[in-house]
């Protein structure tokens, strides 16, 4: 499919012309709705190189989101993408990749559509081990609605539902991930573009149930309420906080308001996807009269 | 087309009603289920679940109804045929997904066993009270199409019938059962293969450059791809263009609100279903639907028996409302006698079809059981004094 970007993206000679991620961006859908300072952005700008550098046919990749600022990623991208109902990303995707199992399906949302809202979901996703990769971006707050509190607002943190400060405990999502059974769980920030890009390429190849938590700012909404900034004040903070851990236990990822980011790949394990596992017993319980579902994932 | 022959259970069979309709699935070349337990429809998705293997597809028991109604969209779009199967309780909340699946005009089934409510009431109990529920229950304004089946080979015959309806009109279409019919066990006839007309998807014959995911058709009704074959989609519950984009304006949400309610309301006789049965000249008319149907027809005996003038209307299809024919029956009658099991539902959609031209009678029922004949014999009794 031909992807007229640049024509419409404003007079030549714009520096952002020659931008790699064009080719895989609905070109007359930019420019964006995200605010000056977002992170959402530079994660697409990841996962676009991940996906040039990890995937030979876009055809057979599908992205689909939930609702909300991270929620509009999948109407950006140009490949069969859905945006659908607030938290429920997960089970349409899962849908999708068993009806389709040549597929690869890529689930981009925010944390409270994924871990509020769709919390259920995303736990028994990862239970399953369904073939299906998770990008969270993490903004520690509602950005679409105005700021209020997310299950991931550290504790402290203001909200507009929280408005004297948070004093719940926030979840921490690569503990809920690893402990729910997903095969790959890594986190990083915006400020680590080429270790996300890596990661992001990296889970791309893999099979299972892939979780990457993405720490992003939210100037307008999240930042500014705290007094913490601008985006790239924020970006500072994650390169003064960060320390690198590969193999992290996750049980000592927390976030907080201040303190140490961990940031690495926390859990890399093979466990048979849920199709792979029904088609093996199935073949055990029926032997040649079974049929099998599905067949052999395409090597990219 | 007609059936794969993979998927029919071609003979006689002494079944339940679930039990038919999950064969009525297959029948129609369903090949993914998403489900979660709920009494009395249960037995529908253990029957898909063991059938399944030998036949080639995926059952999948998710983590609540939200997730069934919405892993089932996704299968849809991923090419697949695909219902989801449940009660009350469940149908409750799938009510966000059922508003999505209309709003992005995806053929998906649901078929409604059901029980008596409101809230958890009376799980193992029949009821006809979810009629108003499946066709307003989600925000907005859309359309979607139910059929009632009274009998077991009706609930094979109808469930065929919703994925072909699926198909065509690209909304979501309920297979109206209640508890009774679940759970009653008749002869159920399963005819050969190359007698079951199976409606195809419409698949589009563009090509990715010239296809445009909500671009209508002459019946309103856009054609559809397949996730993986180049089309490059994009789908989303926002109000949208031809091109799949939000198009959040008041222009853009009168064109798409518009066309989809239009594409039901005006199909005419194609949407129209009414079983009638000595309406011509008769003073009294009954007008039932689903397993009331049955009792009803003992009372409408009844009356005859003792000289009454009484004719049956049943209605296969309930949405779209049949208004246009129950106007001509008023026009023609003395009176209207409508029993559910309910407290006035659909009774309802027949006084604002006859407009006051003639008395519509209800005989309710709170449910957890059917009538007794006799109330309805003596609704039509009364009715027609």
């Amino acid at each position: 499919m031909s992807t007229d970007t640049l024509d419409t993206l404003g007079p030549e000679g714009l520096p952002h012309m020659d931008n790699p991620s064009l080719p895989y961006l609905r070109g007359e859908r930019i420019p964006h709705i995200w605010c000056p300072g977002c992170g959402i952005g530079t994660t697409v700008n990841c996962f676009t190189r991940a996906l040039g550098e990890a995937v030979s046919d876009l055809d057979k990749v599908a992205i689909v989101s939930g609702i909300g600022c991270t929620g509009r990623v999948a109407g950006y991208m140009n490949l069969d993408s859905f945006h659908t109902t607030h938290g429920r990303a997960i089970p349409f995707a899962a849908g999708l990749k068993l009806a389709r199992p040549e597929m690869k399906v890529v689930v981009y949302s925010g944390d409270g559509d994924l871990f509020a809202i769709g919390g259920n979901h995303f736990v028994h996703a990862a239970r399953r081990n369904m073939d299906l990769m998770v990008v969270c971006v993490n903004n520690f707050t509602y950005g679409m609605t105005g700021g209020q509190l997310a299950p991931t607002t550290p504790e402290g943190a203001s909200q507009t539902t929280m408005p004297f400060g948070n004093f719940e405990k926030p979840m921490s999502l690569p503990f809920l991930a690893d402990a729910a059974g997903a095969s790959f769980v890594a986190r990083w920030t915006v400020f680590h573009v080429r270790q996300l890009t890596r990661t992001l390429r990296e889970a791309l190849g893999k099979q299972g149930f892939r979780f990457i938590e993405i720490l992003a700012p939210c100037p307008t909404l999240f930042l500014r309420r705290n007094r913490l900034g601008d985006g790239v004040d924020m970006v500072r903070v994650y390169k003064e906080r960060s320390k690198i851990r590969d193999g992290a236990d996750t049980k000592d990822v927390d976030l907080g308001m201040d303190g140490d980011i961990i940031v690495g790949k926390f859990v890399d394990r093979e466990r048979p996807t849920w199709l792979q596992s029904m088609n093996a017993h199935y073949q055990q319980v029926f032997g040649e009269r079974y049929r099998p579902w599905g067949g052999v994932r395409e090597q990219d | 087309m007609t059936a794969d022959p993979l998927g029919v259970l071609t003979g006689v069979h002494f079944i339940d009603g679930d039990h038919a309709a999950c064969e009525g699935a297959l029948a129609a070349g369903c090949r993914f289920v998403a489900g979660y337990p709920i009494t009395p429809s249960t037995e529908i998705v253990e029957r898909f679940a063991s059938r399944i293997p030998l036949v080639g597809g995926v059952f999948i028991q998710m983590e609540d109804e939200l997730a069934a109604s919405i892993a089932v969209q996704g299968a849809i779009w991923g090419g697949q045929k695909s219902m989801t199967v449940t009660s009350g309780p469940g149908l409750s909340l799938m009510m966000e997904h059922i508003g999505l699946a209309a709003f992005t005009e995806v053929p998906l089934v649901i078929i409604d066993v059901q029980r008596g409510g409101p809230s958890t009431g009376l799980p193992t109990l029949p009821a006809q009270a979810d009629m108003m529920q499946v066709k307003w229950g989600s925000h907005g304004d859309y359309e979607i199409i139910a059929l009632c089946p009274s009998s077991p080979q009706e609930c094979f015959d109808l469930t065929v019938r919703a994925f072909n309806l699926a198909e065509q009109w690209r909304t979501p279409v309920f297979v109206m059962m209640d508890e009774v019919v679940g759970h009653m066990t008749e002869r159920v006839q399963i005819p050969a293969p190359e007698a079951i007309e199976v409606v195809e998807r419409r698949w589009t014959g563009l090509k990715p450059g010239d296809y445009r995911p909500f671009q209508p058709a002459e019946d309103l009704v856009p054609d559809m791809v397949r996730v993986g074959d180049g089309y490059r989609i994009h789908v989303t519950g926002l109000t949208h263009d031809e091109r799949g984009y939000p198009a959040m304006n008041p222009a853009a949400q009168d064109k798409l609100v518009r066309r989809l309610a239009t594409k039901i309301r005006d199909a005419g006789d194609a949407l129209v279903d009414v079983r009638e049965e000595a309406c011509e000249d008769a003073d009294v008319i009954v007008v039932s639907y689903g397993i009331t149907s049955r009792v009803a027809q003992a009372a409408v005996e009844q009356a005859r028996a003792q000289g009454v003038r009484v004719g049956h209307a049943r209605l296969v299809i309930a949405w779209p409302f049949p208004s246009q024919r129950m106007a001509e029956l008023a026009a023609r009658t003395k009176a209207f006698v409508v029993p559910e099991l309910n407290l006035g539902q659909m009774s309802r959609e027949v006084e604002r079809a006859v407009a006051g031209r003639v008395p519509v009678r209800l005989i309710d029922h709170a449910g957890g059981t059917v009538h007794e004949p006799d109330r309805i014999l003596a609704g039509i009794l009364e009715a027609a004094r």
